[in-house]
């Protein structure tokens, strides 16, 4: 048993807390559980794959490797504007589908459209893309030893550091700046906010928008550690369902606890008992804290 | 007449599996249309429901555990009870919270079914599933068109029994208090009915009912795998029911055999018009057009084709027939 689990669980747990986020803030202020959420980690990674095989056919050296990372200055640049892409998508399916669900105030039918609209979304990828495997880079990477018998990949480092600012800056936006306000005073009391001038349609566009593309980061990071296929998404839900609940659902640092929790728990199972048990470890844990204590570590009863 | 032999077999086995599908609709229609329990993890019920009939009514075998060969109705028994109980367990960790996490549970149940299906090799037989599964009317499997009919009247008497059951139970006190639940829950509980224990009812016939679907089709194929069980069962169940109209049982049954019928024309269409390298890909859309159909009516026609009929206790005729007559 060596301590590269540590390592390996806090390199999931970002990937799921950053989709764990987007969850936690749809649910606290549509007031739903939305199943299409890993198909905006899954857009946002075939976004980035097209815009970046597009930008290095243009752009000579786009896909040139930054030092001793695997992916070029074309891949950032692709990844920026899919987070934007995808914070569209997001916006057009509320449009066409949730909007006009809430409007006639059927919570849980709302549910029941995003997991169609998941269903329907990851067969369009793999209609566009085929289920076959795509990849960012064939270059195999090196992985640096950093002491206490760990290794970790350059890539894994740089992405580390994203999420954390991209953690640090979302936290901010949320406690700090008028829309973050207004986002917790949504979902705090909708009908209070409503009364007090909140412009409630904005805080639900902006929702949407940072959850689409912090998923769309989660897809970008997958796709550069492991792969891209349509249901990578979907493989991550579950996974973003735990941490969400665990974390107190509602609550964005109890989500990012949630989620190094479930990705620690899961590269420790991978190291115990095997890889194909991996995703019984975010069931389990949902299944426990449903259990034991449902509103989970930083939520609120109501 | 071998044309006219294929044929029949052919429509047998449409058929049967369009009632396997009703099976699991009208156990949907339970939990959706009669208490409005969300259960997106349809797949895990049925799956749950194939590998115990299989497990108890195969011959033993050195590859996986068990084989009892016990008889066929003991292992849809069986089925029912364990998919059943299961169900109850999720139902009493999640109903007493909101209805979302009902939904996500059931989502990780279907993950966790088809993850033991997959690696447990010792249970289930891992990714090549479990073959031999006996069938009814196994001795006439030599002359197909009469084996299908065979199976074709048992699994449709089987349907018809269901939907008389439910049917019964939609009239009954029982099914009043779950519609009662769904629409107002504080009135319901103001009459003193408890509200988390009519839905944990509710949500263990209907998964019991899911697991008999399972086991009567895993019979009726003879062989079962995990790739059967995956979130596309649970979509597919679930348009059924929508499109059919959700808390009307022959809505249920309706519902199946059309979206039923879709697919497989659908799936006929592509293998005849795409070349075999693009048939996954054009398989892919087969689920978004389901997809698209079930976004549409729930956005446009909202209680599907049949739609709910309101349903009154039989005695309120009676009653109002009495006070007609007082009245003359």
């Amino acid at each position: 048993m060596t301590l590269q689990f540590l390592a390996d669980g806090l390199i999931a747990g970002a990937l799921i807390g950053l989709g764990a986020i987007g969850v936690t803030l749809t649910y606290s202020i549509l007031r739903f559980a939305n199943f299409a959420h890993g198909e905006f980690v899954s857009f946002g990674a075939y976004a980035t794959l097209l815009l970046a095989a597009i930008i290095g056919s243009v752009v000579a050296g786009a896909d040139q490797p930054i030092g001793p990372f695997s992916f070029g200055w074309g891949v950032i640049v692709a990844a920026v504007a899919a987070m934007a892409s995808t914070g569209a998508l997001a916006l057009a399916l509320d449009a066409v589908l949730f909007k006009r669900l809430r409007d006639k105030g059927a919570a849980i039918t709302i549910v029941m459209a995003s997991f169609g609209a998941s269903m329907a979304l990851r067969s369009l990828l793999e209609f566009a893309f085929t289920s076959r495997p795509a990849y960012f880079s064939r270059d195999l990477q090196i992985a640096l030893p950093v002491g206490l018998g760990i290794r970790v990949t350059p890539d894994q480092i740089a992405l580390l550091g994203i999420t954390a600012v991209l953690m640090i800056g979302v936290h901010l936006l949320l406690t700090r700046s008028q829309i973050g306000r207004a986002m917790r005073a949504v979902s705090e009391n909708p009908a209070l906010a409503r009364v007090a001038g909140v412009d409630v349609a904005r805080v639900i566009r902006a929702a949407w928008l940072i959850g689409g593309a912090l998923a769309c980061v989660a897809g970008v990071m997958l796709g550069l550690l492991v792969q891209i296929r349509p249901f990578m998404g979907f493989d991550l839900l579950l996974p973003m369902f735990a941490a969400a609940i665990l974390g107190g659902i509602g609550s964005v640092p109890g989500a990012l606890a949630g989620a190094l929790i479930v990705g620690v728990s899961e590269a420790a199972a991978v190291q115990m008992i095997g890889a194909e048990w991996r995703a019984a470890v975010a069931f389990l844990l949902l299944i426990g804290v449903l259990l034991v204590k449902p509103t989970g570590l930083f939520g609120r009863s109501d | 007449m071998p044309d006219m032999i294929g044929l029949t077999a052919y429509a047998s086995f449409f058929l049967v599996t369009a009632l396997v599908n009703a099976i699991a609709c009208l156990g949907l229609n339970v939990q959706w249309g009669q208490t409005g329990l969300f259960n997106v993890g349809v797949a895990g019920f049925v799956a749950i429901g194939a590998y115990t009939s299989a497990l108890l009514t195969t011959p033993a075998s050195p590859e996986h555990l068990g084989g009892f060969a016990l008889p066929i109705a003991l292992g849809w028994l069986g089925a029912m009870l364990l998919a059943g109980a299961i169900s109850a367990f999720v139902g009493a960790v999640t109903l007493r919270l909101r209805s979302d996490y009902l939904a996500i549970t059931t989502f990780g149940v279907a993950v966790a079914v088809q993850l033991v299906a997959l690696n447990a090799q010792k249970l289930t037989g891992g990714a090549f599933g479990i073959g031999f599964i006996p069938r009814p009317f196994e001795a006439l499997a030599e002359r197909p068109a009469l084996f299908g009919l065979a199976n074709l009247l048992l699994v449709g008497a089987l349907v018809a029994v269901l939907y008389v059951g439910l049917e019964r139970l939609v009239r009954s006190p029982w099914g009043r208090v779950l519609r009662a639940i769904r629409e107002d829950e504080r009135a319901a509980r103001s009459l003193g009915k408890s509200p988390t224990l009519y839905r944990l009812q509710a949500f263990a016939l209907g998964g019991a009912i899911m697991g008999l679907a399972g086991a009567v089709n895993a019979h009726f194929i003879g062989f079962i795998a995990p790739e059967s069980y995956q979130s596309s069962l649970t979509f597919q169940i679930w348009a059924m029911l929508i499109v059919g109209g959700s808390g009307n049982n022959r809505g249920a049954i309706f519902g199946a055999g059309l979206i039923w019928a879709l697919w497989s024309v659908s799936g006929l269409a592509i293998g005849a018009f795409f070349p075999p390298e693009e048939q996954a890909r054009a398989a892919a859309l087969r689920i978004v057009a389901i997809g698209l159909a079930l976004a549409a009516t729930i956005a446009l026609r909202p209680r599907g084709l049949f739609g709910e009929r309101a349903t009154v206790s039989r005695h309120l005729d009676d009653a109002n027939a009495m006070i007609t007559t007082d009245r003359v």
